[in-house]
């Protein structure tokens, strides 16, 4: 027996899987980088949430045509998977189609069958969202922060996905034919209801260049799909597994709750305490604290999950197409404020394996990538969270950013200056006495 | 007005040994805007109306810290929440209603984990419960067959899941419940919210509450109601901009129950 087939595998797999885990270590290690943030309570609500809308895709169908395009690819995939765990075996020792000599008998046929009608519409659906993109142009796939990597990043998935299926399509096309030519090590199993039709275009090869071309396409299939496992780390398709922990890790509280800043917490009830000496020393061996800085002006301010959320942004479009400052014309885009934080955390990351820690460069996340016009522009509406469909929440950067242009730096638009102005000494937004409050009663 | 309003204080209930059954936070809106105020007064007949032993903060108010919080400065967020929390716990109020979205989310979910806990409900919330009680009875009769379609505020709906109350509430007049092309979950903002009331927008091509007075415009309404004293502004500021003046008023989903009655 020659084993050579089966050693160059386990090599190319090894190799596949390695890179593979060696970027998703780096991943790991970037969104450490953020804050920790205690999201580990009601387990039960959050499995159910990653049930309903990961592994659901509940919030997909909310667009009905690119909600159901979306689903039977995401099904095709997965299923699909089962077949790659038999190439997996096959490959490793040698077997060929070594599920259907298990003695699955009709099941094999049901299972090859359905993997093959699944791939057929992965292949349609991938086709109509390739139109959407390309031919249609639907709107939100060009706004302005959808240039270059990120539009060649959406149509190379997809083309990597129509690739993958024909491969698979052709491997079984060649195999049946020459299932049917009684070929030696071509057991007769599987049905092929779709790859039955591409059997005339083998008509008049021999065995020999069949089985070229059955062989070529089963290895360009599991080599594209390692290569493909290894596209993930720098595309917007991480989402296919980050969807899971993003679901998991999302917020459970009302939309319109936003956190209450502890170290704020600390200083005001210190402010506010009629006993409190604001110029005691600190206690003997209590080191004098740095103060804590308030808001987020760079990736390392944010927390862990909103730096997860960074990475598992699929790039849709669809927090921004309902975002009212994005429809009115506003430079605010909350998918560019995803892209943003994910590109300035690479970079962070980059940062960090070329001098072994943060060295710093000199930018941040603030004005180096999201400007103030952009934060300045949103309403808080919290549109953009109830429409994305992995449970990101862009407002909560949105907004950390804002408090910490507020607090750190003073620089508030004027007007805004005036409003906390007005409440801080009136306890009203507008310069109105607040022993004026009831006057409203007797008008 | 052939009665007077009677809105008392807590500060009178607390010297007469009573304590009310609700509190009603105006915020500074109801207090200060005059559109605003109106709302506050259609509000408070309807609790007389039905007889509710509730009472104010008057002078002893102040603003809950919203618009601070969401510009981005949680030092004086905090710090109006707190001396807040110490008035509403010095009068041990148990339950609070108010007619803006805004102070109702924040009282509601941003004052517990500063010690202030409460039962917290939007005026649309409570109205409906004093239907439903039999407290207070609608007759539709005015406003029977009219096309009303109802604006969600973000700070109502999406941030705090309360679709229902407002919509019930409106189809108790009879009137005809039309729905804009975005509405409930994916309602689109007025444009008022996250302290951009008190500013100028940034540059665009359009005002938000113009694109949102259009979709209502859209479904042909005689009357836009609305839960918000902010969105009240914006839209009414939209239809006088669409030249719809005359044609389709802004009104409040009180301000609606309360002219059915008369009040
Ligand atoms: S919360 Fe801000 S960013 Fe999100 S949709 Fe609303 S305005 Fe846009
Ligand atoms: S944040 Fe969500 S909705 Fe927005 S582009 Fe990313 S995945 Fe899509």
């Amino acid at each position: 027996m020659n084993y050579i087939p089966q050693i160059l595998f386990a090599i190319v797999l090894l190799l596949g899987i390695g890179y593979f885990a060696k970027n998703i270590n780096k991943l790991v290690r970037n969104i450490k980088l953020g804050k920790k943030v205690d999201r580990t309570d009601k387990k039960g609500e959050r499995w159910a949430n990653m049930a309903r809308i990961a592994l659901g895709q509940q919030k997909m169908v909310v667009r009905p045509i690119a909600g159901f395009l979306h689903i039977i690819v995401y099904v095709g995939f997965i299923i699909i998977n089962i077949e790659v765990l038999e190439i997996i075996i096959d490959g490793l020792f040698g077997t060929h189609r070594v599920f259907a000599t298990l003695g699955l008998g009709a099941a094999y046929d049901i299972l090859i069958g359905s993997f093959e009608i699944l791939a057929f519409l992965v292949l349609v659906s991938v086709i109509v969202f390739w139109l959407r993109r390309n031919i249609i142009k639907l709107k939100r796939f060009f706004y302005p922060e959808m240039k270059g990597w990120p539009k060649n990043d959406g149509n190379i998935i997809l083309y990597f996905e129509m690739v993958l299926m024909i491969l698979f399509l052709t491997m079984n096309g060649a195999d049946f034919t020459l299932q049917q030519m009684g070929a030696d090590h071509y057991v007769q199993a599987g049905a092929f209801p779709v790859s039955q039709f591409l059997v005339p275009l083998f008509e008049g090869l021999n065995e020999g260049t069949l089985i070229i071309i059955e062989r070529t396409a089963w290895w360009l299939h599991i080599i594209g799909i390692l290569v493909f496992l290894n596209y993930l780390y720098f595309s917007k398709h991480l989402h296919i597994l980050l969807a899971f922990p993003n679901t998991w890790f999302a917020n459970l509280e009302p939309k319109g709750q936003f956190e209450n800043l502890e170290s704020v917490t600390k200083e005001v009830k210190l402010m506010m305490d009629p006993d409190a000496d604001p110029f005691a020393a600190p206690a003997e061996g209590e080191m004098e604290e740095e103060p804590e800085k308030f808001g987020a002006s760079d990736v390392m301010d944010l927390n862990q999950v909103q730096l997860l959320n960074a990475y598992t942004c699929t790039e849709c479009g669809r927090c921004t197409s309902e975002c009212p400052a994005s429809q009115t014309g506003k430079k605010l885009s909350p998918r560019k404020i995803m892209m943003d934080t994910r590109d300035r955390l690479e970079e962070v990351g980059k940062n960090i394996d070329k001098n072994g820690k943060f060295e710093d460069d000199g930018k941040q996340l603030l004005d180096d990538y999201i400007t103030r016009e952009e934060l300045w522009a949103c309403t808080t509406c919290n549109a953009c969270v109830e429409a994305c469909p992995v449970s990101i929440n862009p407002l909560s950067i949105i907004m950390d950013m804002r408090r910490y242009l507020v607090m750190e730096q003073s620089a508030a638009p004027t007007e805004l200056n005036n409003m906390m102005g007005n409440v801080e000494n009136n306890g009203a937004p507008w310069p109105y006495n607040q022993m004026d409050r009831l006057n409203w009663k007797n008008e | 007005m052939s009665e007077t309003i009677q809105v008392p204080t807590m500060a009178e209930m607390m010297a007469a040994g009573k304590a009310p059954e609700v509190l009603f936070w105006v915020g500074c809106s109801g207090s200060f805007d005059d559109r605003a105020k109106k709302i506050t007064k259609a509000f408070v007949k309807l609790l007389n109306k039905a007889k509710v032993d509730f009472a104010v903060l008057g002078t002893e108010e102040s603003c809950t810290g919203d618009p601070a919080k969401r510009a981005g400065n949680e030092m004086l967020f905090q710090m109006q929440a707190m001396t807040n929390i110490e008035v509403l716990n010095g009068y041990e109020i148990k339950k609070i209603v108010t007619a803006c979205p805004h102070c109702f989310n924040t009282i509601k979910n941003e004052y517990p984990s500063l010690g202030g806990t409460y039962e917290v409900v939007h005026h649309t919330q409570f109205l409906k419960s004093l239907l439903e009680d039999g407290r207070l009875t609608v007759e539709g009769g005015k406003f029977k067959g009219k096309r009303i379609t109802f604006h969600d505020p973000c700070y109502l709906g999406r941030a705090n899941d309360v679709y229902e109350a407002p919509r019930e509430l409106i189809q108790k007049l009879d009137a005809e419940l039309v729905e804009m092309k975005s509405c409930k979950k994916r309602g689109l903002c007025c444009g008022a919210g996250g302290a951009q009331m008190f500013k100028e927008p940034e540059k665009g091509n359009k005002d938000v509450n113009i694109e949102r007075t259009e979709q209502a415009i859209e479904t042909k309404p005689e009357i836009i109601a609305a839960g918000c004293p902010f969105c009240n502004t914006m839209l009414t500021d939209g239809v006088k901009g669409k030249d719809k003046e005359g044609v389709i008023e802004v009104m409040d989903v009180a301000e609606l129950i309360a002219n059915a009655e008369d009040l």
